[in-house]
């Protein structure tokens, strides 16, 4: 994606239904471990991946925390 | 809830030493989280010496194992309990830490003393399409949003401010902070939808 498209994006934020801070941190675990056992995280928690790509620092908690459980269980 | 998870449970809200075994490989546990989201920002901290992050992230365990504690009873076996709480390590860690790597550092401010937007120009390359979304932006950022809005969406999505330490220097939360981003680029979307530009399937 081309600088422009990236600024864009950042200052539009997703385009569909996003959840809060507070509600994405409470299902994040539950999120990380249906990812992590191959499951439809997206549909069974809407709204999680949209709040990922609007804010960075809870993209970077999810990051994280499926790296770490990923380290953990291999 | 499976069964270790179970286990975490029954041995946390046990008495005496059982409880205090458990409490204590929790925070072992909660501890080796913080060191690995510590190990994962190294490069944003380089000027941070290896005592002073390993500090930070006993500081983070310690509070995460106070947060786990606190909140154990609201543990309903969405996912491991393993999962649950390592996710109170690593946000207290990545608060810590992204704090610590912009101690010092300040906002870029305009005349105003406001967080200073640049022209938004398009590259070179851009189409005309682009050209003209980022004009009506660059406008409608200084005449359809509150000063406040206007302040967070650019610290955060231009000059990559981490919303945490906006938060505490502004006196707010990130939960709060992010409310407000929200509703300024619902804002912008609608303007924007408005005029006929195209800016993607809007929920506005």
């Amino acid at each position: 994606m081309r600088d422009d498209e990236r600024l864009i994006g950042r200052l539009l934020g997703p385009a569909g239904q996003e959840v809060t801070c507070d509600t994405c941190f409470e299902q994040l675990d539950a999120y990380v471990d249906l990812e992590l056992a191959g499951r439809d995280a997206d549909a069974e928690l809407p709204g999680m991946r949209a709040h990922f790509e609007g804010c960075p620092a809870c993209a970077e908690d999810h990051e994280s925390l499926v790296a770490l459980v990923s380290r953990e269980r291999r | 809830m499976d069964y270790e998870s179970q286990a975490w449970v029954a041995a946390l809200t046990a008495g005496g030493s059982e409880r205090e075994s458990a409490v204590a490989r929790l925070h072992e546990l909660l501890l080796r989280a913080a060191r690995f989201e510590a190990s994962r920002r190294r490069d944003s901290l380089a000027r941070v010496g290896a005592a002073e992050l390993d500090d930070l992230a006993h500081q983070a365990a310690d509070d995460a194992l106070m947060a786990v504690l606190r909140k154990l009873d609201s543990f309903r076996g969405d996912s491991r309990f393993t999962t649950w709480a390592y996710k109170f390590a690593l946000l207290e860690a990545g608060v810590k830490l992204r704090r610590r790597a912009w101690e010092g550092r300040e906002l870029s401010l305009d005349a105003e003393g406001r967080p200073s937007l640049p022209d938004l120009r398009p590259s070179p390359h851009a189409d005309a399409e682009t050209s003209e979304l980022l004009g009506a932006l660059r406008t409608a950022i200084d005449t359809e949003l509150t000063p406040h809005q206007r302040d967070v969406l650019v610290a955060v999505t231009v000059q990559d401010v981490p919303i945490d330490v906006l938060a505490e220097r502004m006196g707010s939360t990130r939960g709060a902070l992010y409310k407000t981003l929200h509703d300024a680029r619902r804002r912008l979307r609608a303007h924007l939808g408005a005029q006929g530009l195209r800016v993607g399937d809007s929920d506005a």
